[in-house]
């Protein structure tokens, strides 16, 4: 080691920092070492400890033992947990492009300098995001209620039989709830990459002839594949972990229409702590947590291919 | 030379007038300039011509965003409205529509009196929260991300993949096994459990790194340490200033996270008296539901909207730093 630092010395000579370029430098980990002793504390440890779980069972007589893959070939075999993925997967084919292409053409309407008052739209639309889950599904929850909510007076009102909480349109009003909360949010990361273009770009391609519509097809829209990317990954993480909104409503509900199955994430949460199968549960997390993963990758490998064209 | 030299009699007073007189000036250029600009706006407007750095006003293009604009603003007005009804007119009056009593400073009181002020606790137990938890992983995420950005370390990149990767791991897929975890170590039901997985934001750490990397001159940093400071030195006096805005933005978003969890306190809290706001709002909702429990609708609409009110006016008042913070995070894509 100092002989290299030696050797290397002196052809660094007129190099005015006073570091030496052949020896390792550790300096960042003064500052990231916090941030890496907790994330071991709440991520990676119980990562790993939900892989560990998921190979045990426990049972009435005999405690806790080893079952290997069985839990996983349990769950395999289980309607309840398909049932529910099915659920997930259809909300988020439908909710997740609606979302997303609300919050670009939004992007691109305010971005366009075009609209009166584009400060106060751009704040009004992003607002819904400071609401917590709780209170904006309490919100829809009542304004939903046909007894005493919105829908039901609308209902006394025009004579009309209204009811967006049956089991038929159940899972398009949780979507609506989803797309109020996170599409101001979407747009803001648009927004904020449109806003990276420099605007000789504009002038340039005016110059040039561009009509406004060619410049957003043009320079606008590819721009927004990237955080495209971004934005899509993120959205099907969320509805997958789809949680808060159907379990907040869950009793708001007429009936049993939202199960305690509803979607992988109630189910587990159900399974672990109502039902005392930690273990199982664990073995659903890893599941879901593999499955998520797997098609985040699979869309992010589209739109990249797509942006090779 | 000579006026030089006149110049250099002027009494302070004197300098000071002129430079009165020099700003008046400068003030009325461009309150004119303003307006040279919008009769430009207008003329364009009118002949048709476009630009991008001068655009037509769109009417039509407005009327288009007004209407998404509504549907997002509409739930607040409702909140807003039905906050000032009592239990009764809640039930039984248009819900768009005031109630026969303007209630809002009654069920204010008693939100804040029901069940003996645990509203009050539960509050508090927010702001704890907030503060340790949401300030905390502020802080990690901007040390962290100055070291990703600044400086090239051994594990530096498998740090960074590490943390992307955990960004897609399903919450639950982390819940379950995190609430077993500290139920081992005894650390469930105490406000450790709902601090401790707060101080990470890989988001936040993500956005820090971004930003660092554009906003701190490396020159600027190896000039502070040629003058001798060291490399704590250097951070709080050099870089720490220079990212201000990229800690509002970074802040604003783990407040925002930390504030409306609602998952991770419903796992790891049993004891109403550490419950944040999000768990007994929706404690007080389920109480119309349960056996011989009282409905309660007015308290729980207007306990949500004192809830939302700290985070909407802090978006509302911090406007100009996140927005700003986040666009130059977004460079890097």
């Amino acid at each position: 080691m100092s002989a290299v630092e030696i050797s290397a010395g002196p052809s660094h000579d007129t190099d005015s920092v006073p570091v030496n370029r052949h020896r390792v430098d550790w300096r960042g980990w003064k500052f990231l070492w916090p941030f890496v002793v907790v994330f071991l504390f709440v991520f990676i440890v119980p990562i790993v400890y939900a892989i560990y779980l998921s190979f045990f069972q426990t049972r009435m007589i005999g405690g806790t033992v080893f079952v290997g893959v069985q839990n996983y070939l349990r769950l395999f075999r289980d309607g309840q947990f398909w049932g529910s993925v099915w659920r997930v997967t259809l909300f988020t084919i439908v909710q997740v492009p609606i979302m997303l292409a609300l919050s670009a053409l939004l992007a691109l309407a305010l971005d366009s300098m075009r609209l009166h008052g584009t400060r106060f739209f751009r704040i009004s639309t992003f607002l819904p995001y400071a609401v917590p889950a709780v209170v904006s599904t309490l919100i829809w929850g009542f304004m939903y209620g046909a007894k005493y909510g919105l829908v039901g007076s609308l209902n006394g009102w025009l004579g009309t039989h209204l009811d967006v909480l049956q089991p038929s349109v159940l899972l398009a009003a949780i979507g609506n709830i989803v797309t109020w909360e996170f599409t101001g949010y979407n747009m803001l990361i648009f927004y904020s990459s449109l806003s990276t273009i420099p605007h000789s770009l504009y002038e340039a391609a005016s110059i040039d002839g561009a009509s406004e519509w060619q410049i957003v097809r043009r320079i606008k829209m590819p721009e927004l594949k990237g955080s495209l990317a971004i934005t899509v990954i993120f959205s099907i993480i969320g509805s997958f972990q789809l949680f808060n909104e159907p379990s907040i409503m869950q009793n708001m509900v007429p009936g049993n229409t939202i199960t305690t199955y509803y979607t992988p994430n109630m189910y587990a949460y159900n399974l672990s702590f109502t039902g005392g199968q930690s273990n199982y549960a664990a073995a659903l997390a890893i599941v879901m947590a593999v499955i998520t993963m797997a098609v985040a990758y699979a869309v992010q490998l589209n739109s990249m291919k797509e942006q090779m064209k | 030379m000579k006026s030089e030299a006149s110049l250099k009699r002027l009494s302070a007073s004197e300098l000071r007038a002129q430079e009165r007189a020099a700003k008046k000036a400068e003030k009325t250029r461009q309150r004119r300039v303003a307006h040279d600009e919008a009769d430009e706006r207008k003329r364009s407007a009118r002949n048709g011509f476009s630009n991008p750095d001068n655009p037509r006003r769109s009417w039509p293009l407005t009327f288009v965003v007004a209407i998404f604009a509504v549907y997002c603003l509409f739930p607040f007005v409702y909140l807003l409205i039905n906050a000032t009804k009592t239990q009764g007119d809640f039930t039984s009056t248009f819900g768009l529509g005031f109630g026969h009593t303007f209630a809002l400073w009654d069920n204010l009181q008693e939100v804040f009196t029901y069940q003996d002020g645990i509203f009050g606790r539960w509050l508090l137990n927010t702001l704890l929260y907030v503060v340790v938890g949401a300030g905390g992983a502020t802080l990690l995420a901007i040390m962290g991300g100055y070291a990703l950005a600044k400086f090239r370390f051994p594990g530096r990149k498998a740090v960074f993949a590490v943390v992307i990767g955990a960004i897609s791991v399903p919450g639950i897929a982390l819940a379950v096994p995190q609430f077993l975890l500290f139920a081992k170590l005894g650390l469930t039901n105490t406000p450790w459990a709902m601090i401790l997985p707060s101080l990470i934001s890989p988001f936040g750490l993500y956005l820090m790194w971004i930003f660092s990397e554009q906003a701190v001159p490396t020159e600027l940093m190896e000039a502070a340490r040629v003058d001798g400071a060291g490399e704590m030195r250097t951070f709080f006096t050099i870089a720490l200033p220079l990212l201000a805005p990229g800690i509002v933005t970074t802040a604003l978003f783990t407040i925002v996270a930390t504030w409306n969890n609602y998952f991770l306190p419903l796992i790891m809290l049993k004891d109403a008296d550490w419950y944040p706001l999000t768990i007994g709002l929706n404690q007080w909702k389920d109480q119309a539901s349960t056996a011989g429990g009282q409905a309660i609708q007015n308290l729980v609409i207007t306990g949500s909207l004192v809830t939302i009110v700290p985070l909407v006016i802090a978006f509302l008042l911090l406007q100009k730093y996140w927005q700003s913070g986040l666009a130059a995070g977004a460079v890097k894509e």
